[in-house]
């Protein structure tokens, strides 16, 4: 080995578009599961029996959809969907590609997880809501989600978390990313530095996720 | 203004309304009290239609709750203002805005509804807390937030379920003392469900006793009162315990008059009466008094109930 930390070509030049990589996979996927998953969360728990729209049918279906998507192992699920992703992406290769495997995994995480954070509120100020004559969907805007802002950005937390760490396993399609960087130098070829560096970043990176998400948690949390 | 007739409600068998008529005249605080069980919680349901009665109606105003569904029923809420046990303020709203939140569902513009709040805040004593935080409140602002949110809309009706339940003995005069004074200044009718016999003792006009979902005594808390033996009575009026009397016990109820007139008739008997346990209060303006004698025997016992009843003063052997 001759070239080694910033010397090394794979982490001098590499190793910045790897990070880039990364960021990017993880921020889309977790706005796009935010988006899917929040209103599917809100669902499953407007559906649950005695909530606002009890419907066991609907629940129990929706519920089992989310759970047979989550059982799925996520090195399993980027491979078995690769005709979807080309035909939504056009290509099954690149980190744009993997955020279609990833965010197909993160929507019923994210999903389950809303559903517990909405059952945190309390059914007196759901009830306290009907009483002022409020809809359904005025209860959700107005009630629910808002009430369940700490918990919900919490869970948002959580999902990003777990999405950086899917990211290295989609690297088996060449998505990039710093898992990827780690796994074809550092494992592959044995460059100690290249693995300790992406495993510095993940860390992190995983750490200024979790870091914001708790700020914008305590932001929002009057209670 | 409230009008309830011949309700009833089943679940799964369970019977936890079982014919229940009452009647709330405007203007009228009334207070229903029960034991837990005896179908207060369900009645109240009812009454919002949160839960749809299993027969019998349900009449606020001139509104059927009973038979709206929907955008009705939707509308009929608005004229009835809900108090609750724990408030049930939004922790993600300050208090300006929890008292605002009925007229946003209403659709009242932010301007006119944003001074609307200031006013009832300031109706219930907080004007200076509308920017804070329901967690940053006593229980008993919380509850005045409450029940400024419960105006907002204008409602005709105020119910109340259980509003002083949380609250230690001072808050809970302080609250009771708003909620007749918003009934003598907005001329609203009050529903109180309640277990706390001191709440109708101090706010009441007129009271129910619920058991096993029926009812048991109605009619307003005077009358209630006089009825010396019934339950409701021994309820809202008890006696303290004494020690084990030796002899017989003459038990009491005096109604708007003078105790002193009482123990004058005690004395003049010559009956060898001792005076072991008493409750006086003023309820609903009335002074009344319920005091328990023991005497030695059951003739000196005769003698002391007749000389109370020259007086008008109702007496018996317990």
């Amino acid at each position: 080995m001759d070239r080694t930390w910033l010397d090394n070509p794979a982490i001098s030049s590499e190793l910045l578009p790897a990070l880039g990589e990364t960021l990017a996979m993880t921020g889309w996927a977790t706005a796009i599961s935010i988006a899917l998953g929040l209103p599917l969360g809100v669902w499953l728990f407007t559906t649950t029996p005695h909530s606002l729209a009890p419907n066991r049918g609907i629940h129990q279906v929706v519920s089992t959809i989310v759970d047979i998507g989550r059982s799925i192992p996520f090195i399993v699920l980027i491979v078995a969907i690769i005709p979807f992703t080309r035909l939504l992406v056009g290509t099954a290769l690149g980190w744009k590609a993997a955020v279609v495997a990833l965010t197909l995994s993160a929507i019923p995480f994210y999903a389950r997880l809303v559903e517990n954070a909405l059952h945190e509120v309390s059914a007196g100020k759901v009830e306290a809501a009907q009483m002022m004559g409020a809809t359904r969907s005025q209860i959700i805007r107005q009630v629910l989600i808002p009430e369940a802002l700490p918990g919900l950005i919490g869970a948002a937390t959580v999902t990003a978390v777990a999405l950086v760490n899917y990211t290295a396993m989609a690297g088996a399609v060449g998505a990039g990313g710093l898992g990827d960087l780690a796994i074809t130098y550092g494992y592959h070829r044995y460059q100690g530095d290249v693995m300790i560096v992406c495993i510095v970043l993940l860390v992190l990176v995983v750490g200024l996720i979790q870091l914001i998400g708790d700020r914008l948690a305590r932001l929002v949390d009057h209670r | 203004m409230i009008e309830l007739r011949d309700l009833r409600k089943e679940f799964a068998g369970v019977t936890a309304l079982d014919g229940i008529t009452l009647s709330v005249p405007a203007g009228e605080i009334h207070g229903i009290v029960g034991r837990s069980g005896a179908g207060k919680s369900t009645l109240i349901r009812c009454l919002t239609g949160l839960e749809r009665p299993t027969s019998g109606t349900v009449r606020i105003g001139e509104v059927e709750i009973t038979s709206a569904r929907g955008a009705a029923l939707r509308t009929a809420r608005r004229t009835i203002g809900m108090v609750f046990q724990h408030a049930n303020l939004l922790d993600s709203r300050t208090a300006l805005r929890n008292v605002e939140h009925p007229l946003e569902i209403a659709g009242v513009p932010r301007s006119k509804r944003r001074a609307r709040a200031a006013e009832l805040l300031e109706l219930v004593g907080l004007a200076d807390r509308g920017g804070s935080y329901p967690a940053q409140l006593s229980g008993g602002q919380q509850q005045r937030v409450g029940i400024a949110r419960a105006l907002a809309a204008e409602p005709q009706i105020l119910l109340c379920d259980e509003p002083t339940s949380a609250l230690d003995s001072r808050t809970t005069r302080q609250i009771l003392d708003l909620i007749r004074s918003l009934r003598d200044r907005l001329g609203i009718t009050v529903l109180i469900i309640t277990h706390e016999m001191s709440v109708v003792r101090e706010v009441c006009d007129s009271v129910t006793l619920l058991a096993d979902g029926q009812i048991e005594n109605t009619g307003s808390i005077i009358d209630a009162l006089s009825q010396a033996d019934s339950p409701l009575s021994r309820a809202l009026l008890p006696l303290p315990p004494s020690g084990r009397p030796s002899g017989t016990v003459v038990e009491t109820l005096t109604t708007g008059i003078s105790l002193d007139t009482a123990l004058e008739a005690v004395r003049s008997s010559g009956a060898d009466a001792h005076l072991d346990a008493g409750t006086v209060e003023t309820i609903a303006g009335t002074v009344v008094g319920r005091l328990q004698f023991t005497v030695a025997d059951a003739a000196g016992a005769q003698t002391l109930i007749t000389s109370l009843a020259a007086r008008d003063i109702h007496a018996e052997v317990a």
